[in-house]
Order: C-alpha cells, then sequence, then structure tokens
C-alpha cells in the first residue's frame, strides 16, 4: 500500500530494512523470557557442580545424576517441541534419532578413538541424515497415521541394528574403560566432561527452539500447525517446513544418544529405540506447554523430580508409566495449553515474560 | 495481456460435474463479479485457479503460464491470493502474526521486520488494527472476514480472489467491506469476487460471470446481466435470490426511466 511509493528511494529502503532487521534482533534477543531460561537452566546445570573438588564429586554424585537427566530431558523435549509444539505433528517415534546417534557415536568412539565432540557431532548428523530421509517419505502423511509410521520407524531400526554387525547385533557396542581413563584421567573427569556436554546442549536446545520460534521460518511451522492448507495456499511451502522441522527436532536428540550411551559406556537395541520413553517425552512437553520455550524445560524438571519420587516410592516403582499416561491424559483434558500456555493465556503481563 | 485465462476448464468430483467447459479472460486492473446459484461450482472454479484442485480438462493461464498442476504455494508465490468462503483464521496465532503469514510468504517474500510493518498498516485498512494482538480465534465472524482480506491483501496479490467476502455480515459492515473492494481496485489490483450479495457485486463489479450447473450461462456488465432472462431463470430455482434480482432489476429499470 504506502511502501509502494518508496519504490523510487532505494537508499531508504535500504535504510529501513536494515532499521528493521535492528530493531528485529534486539527485539527477539531482549525478550525476558528467553534469558530467564536460559539463566534458569545453567543455574540448575551449574550449581551440581560448582565445586569440581574430588571430594564434592562425591558428595554430589546424586544431584549430578538427577541433574543430568534432567538436562538431557530439556534437550529432547524441547527438540521434540520443535516438531509437535510449533509444526503440530505428533512423533511417538523420535526416540529413535537417540538410538541412532548413540550407536553412530559409540561406534566412531570404539572404531575410530573418536573424542566425544566429534562423536557428537557424528551422531547429530547421522539424525539429522536420518530425519531427512524419513521425513521425506512420511512427512506427506497427516496426524495420526505419520505419528503411526514414526512408531513403525522405530521398531524397524531397532530390528535393523539388532542385525547389523558393525554395530555389534543383539549384543550392542561397549567402550573399554580404558578410553576414559586415557582421554580424560579418570570416569569421574570423564563424567565431568559429559555433563558439561549435556548442559551446553540444554542451553543450545533452548536457544534453537527461540530462534525457530521468533523466525519467519518458525511462523510457517505455525501456520502449518493451525491449518496446512491455508498456510499452502498463502505460500507456505509446507513438505519443505516439515522435513527442515523434522530435520532441526532430530539432531539435538543424536547427540544427547552420543553422550549419554558414552556415559553409559554401552548400548543395545533395546536400551537405545525404547518406545515407551516417547509417552513420557509427551507428558513433560504437554505438561510444560507445547509449543512454547519454557514448557518443555519446566515439564522436564516437573517430571523427572516427579518420576524420582515415585521410583523411590514402593507402591509406585512398578507403575511409573501408568502415572505418566494418566498425567498426560489429565493434561490433554483439563489444561491442554500445559502451565506457560496456561499462565499466557488467562494471565495477560506474563505473556511479556514467558516466551 | 489478460492477468487471467481459464480456457475450456472442466472439473469433475465422482458422477458430479461441477465445471464444465468455463472459459473466462480477466483483464488487469478489472473486477470480474463471479455468481450462479449454490452449488454452481463458483468456489471450485477458484480452487482450481489457484492449485488446490487439478481439472481433468482445461489450462489455466496467470500471467502468461499455465499454472494447471501447480502448487496453491507456487501461485502464491506469483501473486495470487484468496479468501475462504468458510473462514480459516490461524486460531492460535495473533491478528497480526496471522496477517504476517500472509505478508511473509505471499508474492514479495518480506522478512519478519517489514511484514509486521505490512501487517499493521493492511490491518489499518481493514479496521481490525485495535485487534492486532488478540488471538484471531476469539474474533467475530465479521472481523474474521476482515481478516481474511486483510490476510491476502498482506500478501501484495495481483490477482485477489474473494470468496463470498460479503456473506454474513451486517449492512453496515457490507457497506464498509464494499468500501474496502473498491479502494483495492483503485490501486490496481485484479479481483473475482464471488458474491450473493447482488446489489453490492452488481455495484463493484466490471463484468460479470454467471455459472449454473458448472456452465458459464453468461457474461456482460452489470447491466446486461441483470436483464439476461437465462440469469434470471437459473435463480428462479432459488426463491430469495430471484426476488434479490427482481428487485435489483426493477432498480434498474426506475433507474433508466429517471
Ligand atoms: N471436494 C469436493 N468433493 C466432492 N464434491 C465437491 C467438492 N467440492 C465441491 N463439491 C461439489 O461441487 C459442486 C460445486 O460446489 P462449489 O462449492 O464450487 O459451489 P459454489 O458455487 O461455491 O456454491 P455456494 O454458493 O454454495 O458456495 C457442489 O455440488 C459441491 O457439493
Ligand atoms: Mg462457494
Amino acid at each position: 500500500m504506502t511502501t509502494q511509493g518508496t519504490d523510487a528511494k532505494p537508499q531508504n529502503e535500504l535504510l529501513n530494512t536494515l532499521l528493521d532487521n535492528f530493531k528485529i534482533w534486539t527485539k527477539k534477543l531482549s525478550h525476558p523470557g528467553l534469558w530467564i531460561t536460559i539463566v534458569g537452566v545453567f543455574i540448575l546445570g551449574y550449581l551440581p557442580i560448582a565445586d569440581q573438588s574430588p571430594e564434592a564429586a562425591f558428595a554430589n554424585a546424586t544431584a549430578r545424576e538427577s541433574t543430568f537427566t534432567i538436562l538431557m530431558s530439556i534437550v529432547l523435549v524441547s527438540s521434540l517441541n520443535i516438531l509437535l509444539g510449533y509444526t503440530g505433528y505428533v512423533s511417538f517415534g523420535h526416540i529413535v534419532f537417540y538410538g541412532l546417534g548413540g550407536y553412530v557415536g559409540l561406534y566412531t568412539i570404539i572404531e575410530h578413538q573418536w573424542p566425544l565432540w566429534k562423536a557428537m557431532a557424528a551422531g547429530g548428523a547421522a539424525a539429522g541424515v536420518l530425519a531427512l530421509v524419513l521425513g521425506s517419505a512420511i512427512l506427506r502423511l497427516r496426524g495420526a497415521y505419520f505419528a503411526l509410521a514414526t512408531i513403525g520407524i522405530n521398531e524397524a531400526m531397532r530390528a535393523f541394528v539388532s542385525n547389523y554387525d558393525p554395530f555389534g547385533g543383539a549384543v550392542g557396542l561397549s567402550i573399554h574403560f580404558r578410553v576414559y581413563r586415557e582421554t580424560y584421567g579418570s570416569y569421574q573427569d570423564a563424567f565431568l566432561v559429559m555433563y558439561k556436554a549435556m548442559l551446553g546442549l540444554a542451553i543450545a536446545a533452548v536457544v534453537l527452539s527461540y530462534l525457530v520460534k521468533s523466525s519467519k521460518f518458525g511462523l510457517g511451522l505455525m501456520a502449518i500447525r493451525e491449518d496446512e492448507d491455508a498456510s499452502d495456499i498463502m505460500g507456505v511451502i509446507p513438505y519443505r517446513s516439515k522435513i527442515i522441522a523434522y530435520m532441526l527436532s532430530a539432531i539435538l536428540p543424536g547427540m544427547v544418544g552420543v553422550v549419554f550411551f558414552f556415559k553409559a559406556s554401552t548400548i543395545e537395541p533395546a536400551a537405545a529405540f525404547k518406545l515407551h520413553t516417547s509417552i513420557e517425552w509427551l507428558v513433560m512437553i504437554m505438561l510444560g506447554g507445547f509449543g512454547t520455550i519454557m514448557g518443555p524445560v519446566l515439564g522436564a524438571y516437573g517430571y523427572q523430580n516427579l518420576r524420582t519420587i515415585l521410583l523411590t516410592s514402593e507402591f509406585f516403582k512398578n507403575i511409573q508409566l501408568a502415572v505418566a499416561g494418566l498425567m498426560l491424559l489429565g493434561i490433554i483434558l483439563f489444561i491442554p495449553a500445559g502451565l506457560i500456555g496456561w499462565l499466557r493465556r488467562h494471565i495477560s503481563f506474563t505473556r511479556r515474560v514467558l516466551t | 495481456m489478460m492477468i487471467l485465462q481459464v480456457k475450456g476448464v472442466s472439473k469433475r468430483f465422482g458422477g458430479l460435474q461441477a465445471l464444465s467447459n468455463v472459459t473466462v479472460d480477466v483483464p488487469p486492473g478489472q473486477i470480474l463479479g463471479l455468481i450462479g446459484p449454490n452449488g454452481a461450482g463458483k468456489t471450485t472454479l477458484f480452487n482450481v485457479i489457484n492449485g488446490v484442485y487439478k481439472p481433468e480438462e482445461g489450462e489455466v493461464i496467470f500471467k502468461g503460464k499455465n499454472v494447471v498442476g501447480k502448487k496453491p504455494y507456487r501461485l502464491a508465490h506469483m501473486g495470487l491470493s484468496r479468501t475462504h468462503q468458510i473462514v480459516r483464521p490461524l486460531k492460535d496465532l495473533t491478528v497480526r502474526e496471522n496477517v504476517m503469514v500472509g505478508a511473509c510468504f505471499g508474492s514479495q517474500n518480506l522478512s519478519l521486520g517489514k511484514a509486521a510493518r505490512i501487517a499493521d498498516e493492511v490491518l489499518e485498512f481493514v479496521r481490525l488494527r485495535e485487534r492486532a494482538n488478540q488471538l484471531a480465534g476469539s474474533l467475530n465472524v465479521g472481523q474474521k472476514k476482515r481478516l481474511e482480506m486483510a490476510r491476502s491483501l498482506a500478501a501484495r496479490p495481483n490477482l485477489l480472489l474473494l470468496d463470498e467476502v460479503l456473506a454474513g455480515l451486517n449492512p453496515t459492515e457490507i457497506a464498509q467491506m464494499v468500501e474496502i473492494v473498491k479502494e483495492i481496485r483503485t490501486r490496481n489490483t485484479t479481483i473475482i469476487m464471488i458474491e450473493h450479495v447482488m446489489h453490492a457485486v452488481m455495484k463493484v463489479s466490471d463484468q460479470m460471470l454467471v455459472l449454473d450447473f458448472g456452465k458459464p450461462i453468461a457474461y456482460g456488465t452489470p447491466s446486461e446481466i441483470a436483464n439476461n432472462p437465462k440469469v434470471i431463470e437459473a435463480y428462479l430455482g432459488d426463491s430469495s435470490l430471484a426476488d434479490q434480482f427482481n428487485a435489483e432489476l426493477a432498480a434498474k429499470s426506475a433507474a433508466t426511466a429517471e
């Protein structure tokens, strides 16, 4: 409309564009919600390792273990959220990227003596490539069909790896303890490295999900979530956007798989492709609020703490997954937007700080 | 050169011939009114033009290119946008974000920053600026119609397909919307407008095309159409529309008598 008039003044247009971009980026990067989340995750992760003396390692061992698990969940569910929360595609079999990443990472560590960071890059890349290939095939499916296909893929991958000799078939792969000692001094020191890697991944996951959400690409994803056909008619390219979203949601889980199984020192098909964990991922996302940045973080924190309590109780120990399932049902029925979504919707000032 | 040429287009749904051998040329800068009884195939014609459906026969030439078989997003990039008869707001996004989708992914491929500026401008234009931060799902019908309009305008289309943007609006809203449509035309955007509100569509159209059971039965200026016996006959099956038509006719003849 009125900007048609500015076509005559190209410098002005350039200046406007620069100014626009500058405004957009300052606005983007100054969102309190982003910094609250980053600082929160950092403090959560830093407290158990603030004191790095060997005595502290012993005293904080439990806290480090449980925080490691929380950080891991933050990465996994924040990543899944890009697909589920932004794009509206439910992937039940997302664990496949974690499993494949773990296998590829351990393989490179054992066979090629790659350092952890390089193995992580390999695991992430493998997950991304798998997502590209699979996505091209199954992202033509919609809704429930896509969700079912993701389950099929995880099961197929498990069956394949169980028979794939380079990955040790049904037995899997194990790292000799010598590896930790030779590279890092001791397993304790190696663990500290893994812990920091996981903390880094958690912050990376928060930043990634924020950048995607506040980008033009992210706007396209959310348009797809709301109405895929309408978004197509407005010029969003759904198929391509969905594949990219799927890849973005797969890469960090692939890296997490490497760190987790490096810590476990062993990987086997049943542990790598554990389908039922997907339910827990869904609980975490839905609990905090799908499609938000903070939601998956809070959900991971809340759920993992609850899970620890359940696992230490005689009664709940064996029915922990059933509790997760019931929680999911309750959330979907009563607070479908999740905690953050609910707050943003009902208390308007929270919209400025929560994201 | 025509901005759009529809040449011998036919579209079937199972046993139903929704469009048969439809041909029409739309010169740039004009408003083509597309009318016809319910189920005549008007919306289907839009869906064929913007790539939602592929016709069994015929060609759709947009800006000199045959676009049959091209995906809707390709047509959006080429400068075609449309509204939906049944509104399709992106419910959980804000009104501004809805319009930004149009601006970002339409013919101009704008960055978010520019899109936000355009969105506010267009929202001002359709009088939805105060609602910009509201979720689109919370708007009422009239506002949702204007949102559809804003979204397609933000894409800066060369050709705009409006599917019953007046339906469900009260007289004041209709008058406002008609003003909006006229204003768009002064900006050199070509428009095809499906409409059942006869007095409105007659007022703004340069040419009109009438479909009945998928067949084009008349083409001409509004007054030619209003006086065409075939058109009146087609509408007779639908008494309320026939009444509207007769009223229109009476008004026209009164006007000519003066
Ligand atoms: N996807 C579809 N599948 C099957 N039949 C369809 C489909 N879309 C439209 N039809 C049928 O094609 C015919 C033309 O429909 P269309 O929606 O184009 O009519 P219309 O002229 O827009 O009518 P209205 O004024 O009621 O909006 C109708 O009989 C309709 O039922
Ligand atoms: Mg229709």
